[in-house]
């Protein structure tokens, strides 16, 4: 069963007037139930447009985004509802904050979903929990956290909607490495637990190959790949033309493998790469 | 979407108005503006009338694009009209129970109404050909005088020129705001005027937000260049005045020139 599909999708910025520009162009895919899905390309090649169009803040130009089969803009009244089950964490996501409290900001999307009172607290205790915000942070200005803090406090007023696809749009762009790194594997761990479909948005490619069970890779406007995470880095020739760079260890490899050693090039991590070496050198 | 706002209406282009020293602009148009009222006969209109033509022809922007300017002044032109029509002196040429229409009326009706209009036209050409920078460059330039008031112009001129750089950067930034907080279901579409309101604090306080912390940067990067207003400095783009602005203002000499003849020997329509 398909959870979020698109069909030909295009979406062209101010139509009809002078600045009138194409950032995507006849786009379509299909992402499965319960996967963890990534998104690369370069800047500019139409990231942020996609994941706007997936969760109806944008109206495709041409083409449809479908949701279990139904097209999100069949009513465009019910657009809401949409917004419900694709949750969309936006780049730079703490501009958003305006509550008094985190733990009133992050209460923003359920309260709005019509929920409880019950129900709204006892989700955003689980959101905090899932992002690893620290229980006396709950009550404090959002304006006093740090950086990373606020970045967790938006991340969790999305997830606190419990939406059934989690789109999040390059949320380590930033972070310093060891908060990303952090942040990261709260995301895997999330996603582990409520099992729910996440597309993760990232122009780097080492958080990708890490935890995606597939790639989409995006280049000017066009999805140009998607298959299995392996199998979209194994063509690094073809990655390094659209300007996209591998994850260093898969460089390695590659160039290990052009020197003649049999190694097998798609490893995607230091671990990996290790072990990979360890073989091929004692098989000789 | 916010975006598509067109900031202020500069249209670019490269016309013989559009290439005019901006200060030359204001004050002919300025002039210009005196002028148009001091018309009191056909002639003397007629002439103001075909010379605000002649400039809207200079600037190469279609006529639709000043019709459409008129648009928003509609109501204003045709409710002083109909009020002129019924408030003029004379012998009416009609009656109907105390509304009177006098000729005078009539006359001093359409005087107004193409008054009104050529105004406004011939207004909107500095703001149609000039960019905002070059307008405050031009502003900085013609208060100079005031200096010697202790009106801080370099500061005022600054600060309009901050204002207008940020106009966009904070449409962006609304635009960006408002997409967040609708994709965490803020409601912004439907509801009372009450409801909208207060659907706009989610809005409204992330953007105070980050245009005080913007404030706050650009006030610091200032500071750190050693930024002072009171000190002498050049101009990146040197406002000059050309041969552009020779013709513009023998051309509109001659003009005034003629109203001012109309005036003195043609006896007033009043
Ligand atoms: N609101 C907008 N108005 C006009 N053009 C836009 C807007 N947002 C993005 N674009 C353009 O669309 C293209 C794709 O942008 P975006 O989706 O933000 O790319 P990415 O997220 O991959 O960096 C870019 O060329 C960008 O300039
Ligand atoms: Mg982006």
């Amino acid at each position: 069963m398909s959870v979020i599909k698109a069909e030909g999708v295009t979406f062209v910025y101010g139509q009809g007037t002078p600045f009138q520009k194409t950032a995507l162009d006849d786009v379509s895919f299909e992402m499965r139930e319960g996967e963890f899905v990534g998104l690369i390309g370069h800047t500019g090649s139409g990231k942020s447009t996609l994941v706007q169009l997936l969760n109806g803040l944008l109206r495709p130009t041409k083409g449809k985004i479908l949701i279990d089969g139904n097209d999100i803009w069949q009513n465009p009244k019910k657009i809401r509802q949409v917004r419900f089950k694709v949750g969309l964490v936006f780049q730079y996501p703490e501009y958003q904050l305006f509550e008094e409290t985190v733990a009133k900001d992050i209460a923003f999307g359920p309260k709005n979903m019509g929920l409880p009172e019950d129900e709204v607290e006892k989700r955003v205790q689980k959101a905090a929990r899932f992002v690893g915000l620290r229980e006396e942070l709950m009550e404090a200005s959002p304006f006093e956290l740090s950086g990373g803090e606020k970045r967790r406090a938006a991340i969790a007023g999305v997830i606190a909607m419990d939406p059934d696809v989690l789109i999040l749009d390059e949320p380590t762009a930033g972070l310093d490495p060891l908060g990303r790194d952090a942040l990261l594997d709260q995301i895997v761990s999330y996603h582990k637990v409520r099992r729910n479909t996440v597309l993760l948005v990232s122009h780097t490619m080492e958080d990708i190959a890490r935890i995606a069970d597939r790639i989409i890779v995006m280049s000017k406007g066009k999805n140009v790949l998607f298959d299995d995470t392996r199998k979209v880095f194994s063509q690094g020739e073809e990655l390094e033309k659209i300007g996209l760079q591998v994850p260093q260890i898969t460089k390695i490899m590659m160039m290990l493998r052009k020197n003649g050693f049999p190694v097998d090039s798609s490893v995607l991590s230091v671990e990996q790469g290790f072990q990979e070496i360890i073989s091929c050198l004692s098989s000789d | 979407m916010v975006r598509d706002i067109t900031l202020g209406q500069y249209l670019p282009g490269s016309s013989f108005v559009h290439r005019m020293d901006a200060r030359s602009k204001i004050l002919l148009l300025t002039a210009s503006v005196v002028f148009i009222f001091l018309c009191f006969h056909f002639a003397s209109l007629l002439i103001m009338t075909g010379f605000t033509f002649l400039v809207l022809l200079g600037t190469r922007i279609s006529l639709m694009k000043y019709l459409k300017s008129l648009r928003g002044v509609l109501l204003v032109i045709v409710v002083t009209g109909l009020f002129q029509i019924f408030y003029g002196s004379g012998e009416p040429l009609f009656e109907w129970y105390f509304l009177k229409v006098t000729m005078n009326g009539l006359v001093s009706a359409a005087f107004i109404v193409v008054r009104i209009s050529i105004l406004m036209m011939i207004s909107a050409t500095l703001t149609y050909t000039t960019s905002p920078t070059d307008l405050t460059d031009a502003l900085e330039w013609l208060m100079k005088p005031l200096k010697l008031v202790r009106v801080p112009v370099n500061d005022i001129a600054m600060m309009m020129t901050i204002a207008l750089r940020f106009i966009p950067v904070l449409l962006e930034e609304t635009d960006k705001i408002m997409n967040a907080q609708k994709a965490r279901g803020a409601d912004m579409e439907s509801g009372n005027l009450f409801k909208r309101i207060k659907a706009l604090v989610p809005v409204l306080i992330p953007l105070f937000v980050s245009a005080f912390r913007r404030a706050g940067d650009l006030a610091t990067a200032m500071e750190c260049r050693c930024y002072d207003s009171g000190a002498v400095r050049t101009r990146m783009k040197v406002m000059r005045f050309g041969w552009r602005d020779l013709c513009a203002l023998l051309i509109c000499l001659t003009v005034y020139a003629a109203v001012l003849c109309c005036g003195r020997w043609l006896p007033s329509v009043f």
